[in-house]
């Protein structure tokens, strides 16, 4: 199903987007370890920027870069690119929330054995962050699915458009209901789903 | 020696204003000893600790490792040295989500230790601290005592030359801050792991220090080895430690008896032997009364402090003093009877 697939993938390249920026917004935050103001405020400033854009929107306004990238503005293709560009920036801030809560005097602890900084970086923070960023990524993904109800403007398909072509422009509610029932079993299963996995990596009984 | 700070000068700029947390510290530390370091909060001790492996970089003056100063080392070369000075915290910092065995084994495997060596490693330390059965347990289960003695087997794991402890015992109560100094006291003597350790309670610097270094606002205000510092403590803030220990406050019915004589504290160290009680009022034509006091266990030494009352004519309490003099007690607050409402120490 289209909406699988655009969650899916627009997920896979968010997440390769997003993880590193939120690794990098907790590095260069004053007083950490690769504390660097001017790269801080400057990822802050495009983060802000790129989130105060809401989703309909952005679809329109960054149609050249989303052509220049992928050669079509078009079907899931085309609407993969703003997907990314939404959700990167978002799972950003999610994972810089959920690395910021790991114990410094562990990074300390391991800065002192002797520790790589990137080494740290995988090992200690985004390991013990596993639980935290389960959680978020749960909740980006059902930003996610949301966004990609509005793929349909740009003929991406999926559940959102079904509801909107069938459900309201030919008056079929029932379709509507499905989809929307299908919508809210999916984004339960997905939470059920996240917090399951997150309570067993958490460890601290 | 092992490691040399000289002259390190630690300043913070924060948005209060300078805070110049060291002021010009040199400290010493010898292979194989136990140096503490003693301070109130804020005195500086923590950034003293964090600068002997750079965590924090001093401001000026430098740190010597075995000749060679720490701040000219590039990052690899410091790594390096860094796995040979062990750390241990107050606040344990093991990996939540990893098990016992876990975090002794991560470490080990990020520092390029190979694979075999590992698990042998680990099971070793696990049994110096005691912890074998332990080892597929989550920090979480365990108990504060159990998280720092794996905390301190994965200090071991990298089988470090020197140990710094900072305020390792200040999170756990009493009994389990003893069988973790117990520890320490065993580690510091099968492997001859030097140790330099601050904290903020003396009994921690009498069960098993060597050598000891008062702190107060960035400086070291005094040092010596411990049986000194307890006996003839020079700085106020150095006789409010040790006085810590004694609870020798007289109630002051005791203190105000009307009767002539003289009221002295007497330090006592183990090497004065503990015939020197019956001596006294056999040569002499004195009365001591004891009114309050207690021995310290030290490492290795006992150091007894009691509070006396001499009765008798003056000229025999004098000389009973001298002779205890003679004998290495040293002989404090010697008051005159007028004097004596004032309170002692």
């Amino acid at each position: 199903m289209q909406t699988f697939q655009m969650v899916g993938i627009s997920l896979f390249f968010s997440v390769i987007i997003g993880l590193p920026m939120g690794v990098l917004l907790v590095m260069t935050r004053p007083g950490r370890i690769g504390s660097n103001p001017f790269l801080y405020q400057t990822l802050n400033l495009i983060i802000n920027t790129i989130r105060s854009i809401p989703f309909i929107i952005l679809l329109f306004f960054i149609l050249p870069f989303t052509k220049w990238v992928v050669g079509t503005t078009i079907g899931v293709k085309g609407v993969i690119v703003p997907l990314v560009v939404y959700t990167a920036p978002y799972i950003a801030r999610l994972m810089e929330q959920a690395l910021f809560e790991v114990d410094r005097g562990v990074i300390e602890a391991y800065e002192a054995m002797g520790i790589r900084t990137r080494d740290i970086i995988w090992h200690v923070m985004i390991r013990e962050a596993r639980p935290s960023i389960v959680l978020g990524l749960t909740i980006a993904t059902i930003g996610l699915i949301g966004a990609t109800a509005m793929a349909g403007l740009v003929g991406g398909g999926g559940l959102g458009d079904l509801a909107y072509r069938f459900g309201h422009l030919r008056y079929e509610a029932e379709v509507m209901y499905v989809t929307v029932l299908l919508l809210i079993l999916l984004v339960q299963g997905l939470q059920v789903l996240g917090n399951r996995l997150a309570d067993r990596l958490k460890k601290d009984s | 020696m092992m490691i040399r700070l000289e002259n390190v000068s630690k300043t913070f700029v924060t948005k209060m204003g300078r805070v110049d947390a060291l002021k010009n510290v040199s400290l010493e530390l010898k292979k194989g000893e136990i140096f503490g370091v003693i301070g109130y909060s804020g005195a500086g001790k923590s950034t003293l600790i964090r600068c002997i492996n750079l965590l924090e970089r001093p401001t000026s003056g430098r740190v010597v490792w075995n000749g060679v100063d720490l701040s000219t080392l590039s990052p690899r070369q410091l790594r390096e040295t860094r796995r040979k000075i062990g750390m241990i915290f107050q606040g344990f910092h093991l990996l939540k989500t990893a098990t016992v065995y876990e975090n002794m084994a991560i470490p080990l495997k990020l520092s390029g230790v190979p694979k075999e060596k590992i698990r042998e490693r680990v099971e070793k330390y696990l049994a110096v601290v005691g912890l074998e059965d332990k080892r597929d347990d989550y920090p979480g289960q365990l108990s504060g005592g159990q998280k720092q003695r794996v905390a301190i087997a994965r200090a071991l794991a990298h089988e470090p030359e020197v140990l710094l402890c900072d305020e390792a015992t200040s999170a756990l109560d009493p009994e389990t801050t003893d069988a973790i100094l117990e520890l320490l006291l065993k580690i510091n003597e099968e492997f001859g792991i030097t140790m330099l350790l601050i904290t903020h309670e003396m009994n921690v610097i009498q069960k098993v220090c060597d050598r000891v270094a008062v702190m107060e606002k960035g400086q070291i205000v005094e040092s010596g080895p411990v049986l000194q510092i307890f006996t003839s403590p020079a700085h106020e803030t150095t006789r409010r430690f040790v006085n810590s220990l004694f609870q020798i406050a007289l109630p002051r019915s005791l203190s105000r008896r009307d009767d002539s004589g003289r009221l002295v504290t007497l330090f006592v160290p183990s090497s004065v032997g503990e015939t020197f009680w019956t001596q006294i009022s056999r040569r002499f034509d004195v009365l001591p009364r004891l009114l309050s006091g207690g021995i310290l266990h030290l490492k290795g030494q006992t150091l007894g402090r009691w509070v006396v009352h001499f009765t008798g004519e003056e000229e025999e309490v004098n000389k009973a003093l001298l002779f205890l003099q003679d004998q290495g007690v040293r002989i404090e607050g010697v008051m005159l009877h007028a004097e004596r409402n004032r309170q002692i120490s």
